[in-house]
């Protein structure tokens, strides 16, 4: 890893300290819950920046992603659990440790949380690939339409299915505890080491997301998106690096709908519905399409004040109208390149200023 | 080393290329001429896979080639330098020489490659001084040049050219044709497709003349650029004798 890479995640994390602690110290440290939630939703971000800066490819889907890690593990960890399987069997599954009941009356019978999420890890990496494959048939932009269709279809399921909890989705969703752990949830007294896990979490995606864009499989990326032509015949395999980037997004984004129906207790409908992804798609193109720092930051700004509410009723609006601005008066984003490699270059010399 | 037979080939409910046969030997360099819209771009496209057949088949040493993707295509041996030379912009000189080696990579070929890329320099000395510059800031010659020489780095065993002075200035055609040239003393066997009907028949050993997705013509070059027809059509001779 390059040496302006750990100063640009240092002072990230730095950035991630210094907020938890002014925020504790104001005595504000319920602001520390959106920031939660920001960070779950960054994970999202940072993932649709890969696929849409670096494989060339646009998805209106991202919302249903995220929905679908939620929802999954939203079911299987309360009691409705008991309205598809049958009491006989879920005894049977919680002998054997699949399933376990946490309340003495055997009401809430929950998959266990080492199974639940790889669970939600395995269904989505499948659904990835059948909506991914006309990205191998098909040039252009097919993936945009095949996952706005995904999002429609996903948004309609949660929206009309019983188990899903039709419009009003599904609440007491159990904190997802890990023995030995402290319990991913909204309990206020966990709440520091939530904030901390939450962008623990991103900054894993991050380190990961930034090994992909250096390496070989970055290489054929970025080359994809300079000449998608030029580039098979240098032999790049073209569909399938754009099917493995959309994996590795929706996976990004199943994750983050995971842990925010835990850390939230619950998930509603409007999380699949299209103008969350329209959303996404925004913050993705405000902060610069190829650009994951950028993306980053506004992804938590962004979703920061649309959380604390300052958008008021017209949440979806301002980010539909963002998404026309940028367009128009800054196609590449607000943030310019070399802004961050001027902050990295400045920090980089301060140890050097103290040698002096 | 590359033999097409019968191949029809088009796009949507367009045919443009007509049953169109022709071979290519090793050693040889071998060139397709033909005017506008006389479907060579199309007929290179569909040998190296980026478009499909619809009849026809196409073997490539001696392996039936027609209905294999682009990529596998190339991991064969055979590589396209496509029209308008799409070097990749946003990377340097250097990374758009790596990203050619691209397949050899995978093979472990690490040093060949350094070693390769001096090579390149060698046969390309402006492309050394421009290393570290970004690909689509170099001049129309030189990323034509950058172009050969990045399909160079995938060591093909043909190596089709498609276009290659297209827009450039004829001092720099003329030195992109003597590097084509040069390329077959290395022992490179070269498919190339030109506009430039003289200057590529003056290095072709054979020619093929296209016309409206038919091979017309076929010979060594100097049958073909005695031939009364080419001369009219493609080398201006007729044109100049009405002038004077």
């Amino acid at each position: 890893m390059k040496k302006t890479r750990y100063i640009s995640l240092a002072l990230f994390a730095a950035g991630i300290v210094a907020c938890q602690l002014i925020f504790t110290a104001l005595g504000t440290d319920y602001l520390l819950i959106q920031l939660t939630m920001s960070a779950y939703y960054a994970l999202v971000v940072i993932g649709l920046s890969l696929l849409m800066g670096y494989a060339g490819q646009i998805s209106l889907g991202h919302a249903a992603f995220f929905a679908l890690g939620g929802y999954l593990t939203a079911v299987f960890s309360t009691n409705q659990l008991q309205e598809v399987v049958s009491h006989e069997m879920l005894t049977r599954l919680s002998r054997i440790g699949i399933v376990y009941s946490s309340d003495a009356h055997d009401a809430l019978y929950r998959l266990h949380p080492a199974l639940s999420l790889p669970t939600v890890i395995i269904v989505t990496i499948i659904i990835a690939i059948i909506i991914g494959i006309p990205i191998l048939r098909l040039k252009g932009h097919y993936l945009s339409m095949a996952t706005l269709g995904f999002g429609i279809i996903l948004y309609r399921i949660f929206l009309g299915t019983k188990v899903f909890g039709e419009a009003d989705g599904i609440s007491n969703v159990a904190p997802f505890d890990i023995p030995g752990f402290f319990p991913i949830g909204g309990e206020s007294s966990f709440r520091v080491p939530n904030y901390y896990f939450a962008w623990f979490l991103v900054i894993i995606a991050l380190v990961l997301l930034l090994n992909i864009i250096d390496s070989r499989v970055g290489r054929a990326l970025r080359a994809i998106h300079d000449s998608e032509e030029a580039a098979s015949a240098m032999g790049v395999d073209t569909g399938r690096y754009k099917l493995i980037v959309f994996i590795i997004s929706a996976l990004l984004a199943a994750i983050g709908g995971f842990f925010m129906t835990h850390y939230n207790a619950g998930i509603g409908p409007s999380e699949a519905g299209i103008m969350k992804s329209v959303r996404y798609v925004s913050i993705v193109a405000v902060g610069g399409m190829a650009n994951l720092w950028g993306c980053l930051i506004m992804g938590v700004v962004l979703n920061y004040l649309s959380l604390r509410g300052y958008f008021g009723s017209y949440d979806d609006a301002v980010f539909g109208a963002l998404l026309i601005a940028i367009m128009v008066f800054a196609p590449n984003g607000i943030f310019k390149k070399e802004i961050f490699d001027k902050i990295r270059h400045f920090v980089s010399r301060i140890p050097c200023r103290f040698s002096k | 080393m590359l033999r097409i037979r019968n191949v029809v080939a088009g796009y949507g409910n367009l045919t443009v290329i007509r049953r169109a046969s022709l071979h290519v030997k090793t050693g040889e360099i071998v060139t397709i001429i033909g005017g506008n819209g006389a479907g060579k771009t199309t007929l290179l496209g569909t040998i190296a896979g980026i478009n499909q057949s619809r009849e026809g088949e196409i073997f490539f040493d001696n392996h039936d080639i027609t209905k294999l993707s682009s990529d596998k295509i190339t991991s064969r041996g055979l590589s396209l330098v496509p029209e308008g030379r799409q070097v990749f912009s946003s990377m340097t000189v250097l990374e758009n020489l790596e990203m050619g080696a691209f397949i050899r990579y995978r093979k472990g070929e690490k040093d060949e490659i350094i070693s390769d890329i001096e090579k390149m320099y060698r046969l390309f000395p402006i492309l050394e001084s421009r290393k570290h510059q970004q690909a689509g800031t170099l001049s129309g010659g030189e990323q034509q040049m950058l172009a050969i020489a990045r399909a160079l780095m995938g060591r093909p065993k043909l190596l089709m050219l498609d276009e290659p002075s297209l827009g450039l200035a004829p001092i720099i055609v003329q030195q992109i044709f003597s590097i084509i040239k040069e390329l077959r003393s290395f022992g490179n066997t070269i498919l190339l497709v030109e506009q430039n009907a003289k200057a590529a028949l003056n290095i072709a050993d054979r020619g093929y003349v296209m016309e409206t997705g038919h091979i017309l013509l076929e010979g060594t070059s100097k049958e073909l650029l005695e031939n009364k027809d080419v001369q009219r059509a493609y080398l201006g001779k007729e044109y100049r004798r009405i002038n004077e």
